[in-house]
Parts: C-alpha cells; structure tokens; sequence
C-alpha cells in the first residue's frame, strides 16, 4: 500500500511529523518526501535491513514472564524517525537544565539544612513517608553538591502541542544506550538521509559521561578509575552497563569484584592484587549497594561503599538518597522547587498533579476515577498503574480502596491526550502515541543528550511505551533548520 | 588499568571451554576412525571414551550400557558432562556474556553462532553418516573463532589468559586422546593385532591434523615411538604437549607475580622431555598421561589461586 500521507489521520492529535493530514512540519518535510517515493518492497528491505542490524549488533532487552522466565528480546524498533526542530529542542534543553539543577539543590538541602522545609514550602512528613528518602545520607556533602549525575526525565506533548515533563528519573536511569544504538541503526539503513538533512549528531554521550564522572573524583591524579558498577548478567539492562563501560573505556565491576577495606577505600580485586577505584557509576538500587548499611542480604553490593563514600574517597554516581527527589509526590512540587531555588519560572510546565494526601485533591481524584490517571508514588517502568478512562469498573474501584488505605503513595493527573508519529505497520502508516525521554548529566559541567529516548506505544491506541510492555523505540532526530 | 580477576578468570574459561568443545569432537573422530580400522573382534566399542575423560560416575548416573549411541550422546549433548560439546559451548557463551565489554563484538556473535549450531544439529551427531560432517563444522567453528581473536583481541594480559586456557586445556586433551590408543585398549602382545598398530596410529595423527605435519617432522614411517615423540615433545607442533606447555610458559612470563605457577610449570616440562617413548610399554604410558594430567591440573591450580 505504501505511504500515502493524504490517509495518514491527525485530527484529535498533535502529531510530531505532520501539521495536517498530507501536509508535513517543515522539519520533517524531506523525510516525509523521501518515504512517499519508496515502494513496498524498499519498505520491507529497509525494515529487514534495520532488524538484521539490530539483530547482528546484538542490541537486546531482558523481560520477565510468569511463563517464560527471563527471556532476552531483540529491541523494537520503527525505522520512521522522530524529529524535533533544533530551535524548539533549544528551549526544552534550557528548560531540563533548569529543573535538574533545582533537583540537585533541593536533595542536597533535604539532606543538609533542610530551608525548604523551614519556609514553609515542602511538608515535612511527605519526607518521613518517602520511600527513597535515606536517613543514613543525611549530613553528606558529595563534590560539587551533586547527587543527580544522571537524569532521565521523560517528556510528553499534548494535543494542544506543549511540552510536559511527566517524571524524573534520578535513581538509575536506563535507555541511552538504545538511543545511541538507534542512530547506529538509522546511519546503517539510511545513510543518504544523513547526506540531505542537517541531523545533530548524539554520540558525545560517552565522552560526556565519562567526563562528568571524572569530575567527582576525590582524589586528583591524572587518571582516576572509573568503574560501572552491575548487578550482573541477569539483570535486565545488562546491554547498557556493558555498553557503556566499553564505549567509556571504563571497568565493568559486580560487587564481588570490589572491596572496602579498613581504610575505607575501595579497591577491585586484580590479577595484581588490588587496585584502588575513585569513581563508580552505579547501576545498583540504593537498597542493594551496600549490605553493611542497607539491606543486609544484598549479594550485589560491596560491604563498606557507604563508609568509603561518607569519608570521601570514592564518587558515586548517583549518589545514594538522589531518588528522594523522583517520588511522584515530589514530582507535583518541583515548580515550587524551581522557583524556591532559582528564583525562576519553570520553563518546562508540570503535568497538573492532584496529591491524594491533600484531603481536597483525594476527594476529587475518588470522584472522577474515570478521568484521571493514578500512579504510585514510588514505581517505574509504568507498573500498578490505573488508566482511569480505559479500566473496568472493579479496577477503578479496587484503586478507590487503595487510594484510602494509603493516600501518602498516589497522584493522579488528567488524561493526557499524548501526541503521535508515523509508525510502520506492515507497508503502510499509522500514528502511534510517543514520548521522550532526554539525559541531563551534572558534573563540573551540565550536558544534555541531543534529543534523548523515543519511545513509542507499537500497540494501536495505547499510551504504554515501556519495552517491558510491547512499547519500541525510534531514532530521535534534532534537525537544524538555519539556512534551509 | 590492571585487569579483574573475574574477568581473567571468565576469559580463560572461555579459551579452555572454545578448545574442550574442539577436542571433544577430535577424541569422537578418533574413536569412530579405529573402530572402522580394527577387526570386528577386537572392537572395544565406546566404553573406554568414558574412562579417558574419568567421567564414569556422571554416564552411569543417566545411562545403563556404554553402548555407540548413549556415548556419543553423552559426549555431545548430554548437559550434565562437562566435557560434552554441547555444554563446552554453552559454558563458553556464558563466560563470554560476563565479558561482553573485553571481547570484540563479532566474536561475541561467533561464540552464540557455535552454540547455535551444535544445539540444532545435535541429531547429526548420533548418526554415522552425519557425524563427520558434525565434528568437522565444531572444529572449524573453534578454530575460526581462535583466529578471530588473534587477529582482533588486544595481546594484552587478557589474551594471555586467554590463550593460557587454551593451551592447557589442548595439553590435557592430547594426552587423552593419546590414551585412547593406549594400553588399556588394546593388547598389543597379540600378535595378531601388529599389523593394524602403524593403521591405527594415523588415524590419530588424522584426528589431530597432525599425519602431514608428522610427515614433515619426522620423514619416518609411521611408528608407534616417534608418533609418541611427536605428540609429546615436538617443539613447534601446535597440538603436541611440549609446545602447548611452551605457550603456556609464554603467557606466565606476561604475567605479574608468575614465579611460583612458572616453578610448576617447569617441573613438568622436565618431566616431559626426560621420558623416552620408545621405552614405554603400554601400562607405563598410561601412568606417564596419569602424571602429565596431574601436572596439568597443579598449574591450573596454582594459577586459579594466584589470580582468580
């Protein structure tokens, strides 16, 4: 059937592509242009191509099943890009600085002074409940007062075209390594594309990150260790831990590798004995990174980390406690944050978000179910949430119990209407709800990725893009418009 | 940046597990060419296979007779063997996947290809019109992927673990697969049977690869001793003992702190070219393995204690 954008549907949407049914963004144009030439047999090859490539670069994600166990995929992936003109990309990347660096003042103040509480502007038991909130890191100053090295903060768009930030991610955050590898992809299939259209580049990540993590270094030698901490082969993004430490030229250590010793130094255990580390990016949960303080049966972690970290001799990144600040509680504050901080208006708008703990906001989320969306306070990956509008009547009413029982862990937010893009199904195409998610890096410097994560609901109609749950990805596409 | 003990140790097991899986289907090439070879009433069968690699105890535990098809089962597919190719392979893929980081990419793919096609052709094996075709494509499979790393690893210390593994595990085969054709498989006093001895030692110089290099070396007919001199202390055949324990002693010299595993290693050397085949019967020469497989086994230990 081919691509025929006279068919393709934008009504009720804001798509990211296309203006109007037949009449794509200027950004976009080109592409829209090269695609409407291509025959269904170009079509299939080039998605044949794209999957090989993913296929022989070994590009996998781990999921989970009652049935199955654990199982690795290879990563979905529509080969239609998503793009987003440079001008625009502009003001959002302004906007994520700004919110990451009001973050970081605010977990360093929760875990310091605690102003913000003092001035009346954050409650002080949201912090007590807080499931991510540390007691043990209070009174830490990590350098450069950063406890969010790494942010992965997801953005949608509504129907009217504005920008949200949906959530933070400042735990451990995964994906870039797809976003990396999707362009590695794209260059492959398309590589005349790249010769017409002025798309910016994304592969400054590693170097990027790398030199975010030397610049916490306790100690200063010429050149620090750095080590990517995993919890291993079974974990889910093993890929990227690997991934990254290569591209970084960096160790890749399991906890069994690393020791603490009388010293408080962490060493890995080496053909030459042991050697000391200065600077782990962790990809281990809090709970688990060390069983001396935290969760006493971990097996992941090293014995000791908190102890080296506390007396400032390794950087851990991030630092353990930075998650107080993604709490979906939290989340509803940071335009106060922001503004409590920076003295500045955000520049990226929060999604609306009524906290249940507030006796007014329960009583209208308990009221209109059906509209809204409740989430739990603290899970990822789009898990125990309710989509109001798209749930049975026992669903809403069994989150009505929930909601009661412990009003501390729910937000709800309006149904947002989340914007669409081209999407391969079979030869032809059809609009897919999307979202995005960028990296912001905090060190001595800020970087933020060129453009980030797209993920996109392959499913019709769906909003869940989380690979876990049949959502894909597409390669993310800054396009410099200047001169065209 | 010095390297993990846990990586090392993952990377010597995946040269020792990429070279066992080789082997194993050397020693079932071997065994499948003598028994063609021999008079139908002095075939052994298969039951000796199981004694060289002293995995007894794991064949009887699933199987009840040590008969063709449980034995090559057991040696290919068979998950709980150790040696078998199947699990060779198997385990190789999941020391490679803990060092995703330290080895190229396409050899990554080489090493889930391999297990790929020994896992969906296993049925191959069982039959005999099939199994060469078998054996042949697991040994180009390693082989291609020993040259892959040659040419595209670092030489780094790595790859001298690496290669260590390899070798070691090469040495240790070679004798065993030596000793399928030694005394307690064959009464040679009978002197029936002398005819077929010079046949039955090319079919394990062929097994090896190593009937042309023998040619070369040697320029004799092929007889017992100097087939035994050959595989034991040729210095530059790559499959004989002496050269795989030199290669060995190549890599320990790369290595930091390698006095005490080097002293073992020598010891064994010693040993090595101080026996004089010729002279060994064939109750001597399955003692003389038994000790070259213990000296083996002390070096593996002493560089597992120093370095993992």
């Amino acid at each position: 059937m081919a691509i025929r954008w006279g068919n393709y549907k934008v009504k009720g949407f804001h798509d990211e592509l296309l203006r109007a049914t037949g009449r794509p963004r200027a950004a976009s144009k080109m592409l829209c242009d090269y695609m409407r030439a291509l025959k269904d047999k170009e079509i299939e090859d080039y998605k044949a191509a794209a999957e090989l490539a993913i296929h022989v670069m070994g590009i996998t994600f781990r999921v989970y099943s009652e049935e199955e166990g654990a199982i690795d995929r290879a990563w979905p992936f529509d080969i239609i890009p998503r793009i987003i003109d440079k001008k625009e990309w502009e003001q959002v990347e302004a906007g994520l600085k700004q919110r990451v660096k009001a973050l970081n003042l605010f977990i360093d103040d929760i875990y310091n002074k605690q102003h913000i509480i003092r001035d009346g502007i954050f409650p002080a038991d949201l912090l007590e409940d807080s499931s991510n909130f540390r007691k043990e890191c209070i009174g830490i100053k990590p350098p450069r007062k950063v406890w969010a090295h790494i942010c992965g903060s997801d953005l949608v768009r509504d129907d009217k075209g504005t920008v949200y930030v949906l959530e933070d991610n400042l735990r451990v955050p995964s994906g870039v390594s797809y976003m990396l590898e999707n362009r590695q992809v794209m260059k492959r299939v398309f590589p005349d594309l790249f010769d017409d259209v002025s798309i910016l580049p994304v592969d400054d990540y590693p170097s990027q990150l790398y030199e975010t993590l030397l610049s916490i270094s306790p100690r200063r030698v010429k050149d620090p260790v750095v080590a990517v901490l995993t919890p291993g082969i079974y974990n889910s993004a093993y890929f990227e831990h690997a991934y990254l430490a290569q591209q970084m030229g960096a160790e890749l250590v399991e906890g069994s590798d690393l020791v603490v010793d009388d010293d408080d130094i962490v060493y890995m255990r080496t053909i030459e004995g042991q050697t000391r580390v200065d600077v782990i990016y962790r990809r281990i949960d809090d709970l688990f990174l060390d069983p001396e303080v935290f969760n006493p049966d971990s097996m992941l972690g090293v014995p000791g980390l908190m102890r080296a970290w506390k007396a400032g001799n390794v950087g851990l990144a991030n630092a353990p406690g930075a998650g107080v600040a993604d709490d979906k509680v939290v989340y509803a504050y940071v335009p106060e944050i922001i503004r409590y901080y920076l003295k500045e208006e955000p520049l990226i708008a929060n999604v609306p978000t009524y906290k249940c703990i507030n006796k007014d906001d329960r009583e209208y989320v308990l009221g209109n179910l059906d509209k809204l969306v409740v989430k739990p306070a603290n899970e990822s990956g789009g898990y125990g949430m309710l989509i109001g509008p798209q749930a049975t009547k026992e669903e809403r009413e069994q989150f009505g119990r929930l909601i009661k029982r412990d009003p501390r862990n729910y937000i709800a937010q309006p149904m947002l209407i989340l914007s669409t893009a081209p999407t391969l199904v079979g030869t032809h195409v059809e609009p897919r709800h999307l979202d995005l998610r960028p990296f912001i890096l905090s060190g001595k410097d800020t970087f933020v990725t060129t453009g980030g994560l797209t993920r996109v609901a392959l499913k019709k109609g769906s909003t869940v893009v989380n690979s876990s749950q049949g959502g894909g990805s597409k390669d993310t596409w800054i396009v410099d418009m200047e001169g065209e | 940046m010095s390297m993990l003990s846990r990586v090392a140790n993952s990377i010597y097991w995946l040269g020792r597990y990429v070279e066992r899986a080789e082997n194993t289907a050397r020693l079932i090439n071997v065994n499948s060419h003598l028994l063609m070879d021999l008079p139908k009433r002095v075939r052994l069968g298969w039951a000796p296979i199981i004694d060289i690699f002293g995995t007894n105890h794991e064949f009887y535990d699933h199987y009840t007779e040590a008969d063709e098809r449980s034995v090559l089962r057991f040696l290919t597919s068979n998950l709980n063997n150790p040696s078998s190719i199947l699990s060779s392979l198997s385990h190789a893929r999941e020391n490679a996947r803990t060092i995703r980081d330290i080895i190229p990419r396409e050899v990554g793919e080489k090493i889930n290809e391999n297990f790929i096609y020994a896992r969906e052709h296993v049925n191959e094996a069982l039959t005999q019109r099939g199994r060469f075709e078998y054996m042949r494509n697991i040994i180009t499979g390693s082989q291609t992927l020993t040259g892959m790393l040659a040419g595209t690893m670092t030489h780094d210390e790595g790859y001298s673990f690496l290669r260590m593994g390899r070798n070691l595990e090469r040495a240790d085969m070679t004798t065993r697969i030596i000793d399928v054709r030694s005394a307690t498989l064959l009464p040679t006093d009978n002197e029936e049977l002398t005819p077929f001895e010079n046949i039955q030692w090319v079919s394990v110089l062929k097994s090896m690869t190593a009937y042309q290099m023998y040619r070369r070396a040697m320029r004799l007919q092929v007889r017992r001793p100097d087939v035994l001199r050959f595989l034991f202390q040729n210095r530059v055949f790559p499959r004989s003992v002496y050269h795989a324990s030199c290669e060995v002693e190549d890599c320990i010299n790369h290595l930091p702190r390698s006095e005490k595993s080097l002293k073992t290693l020598k010891s064994l050397q010693k040993k090595l070219l101080k026996a004089k085949p010729e002279e060994l019967r064939q109750e001597q020469l399955h003692e003389f393995i038994d000790e070259l497989q213990l000296g083996l086994a002390s070096v593996n230990g002493e560089i597992t204690a120093n370095y993992f």
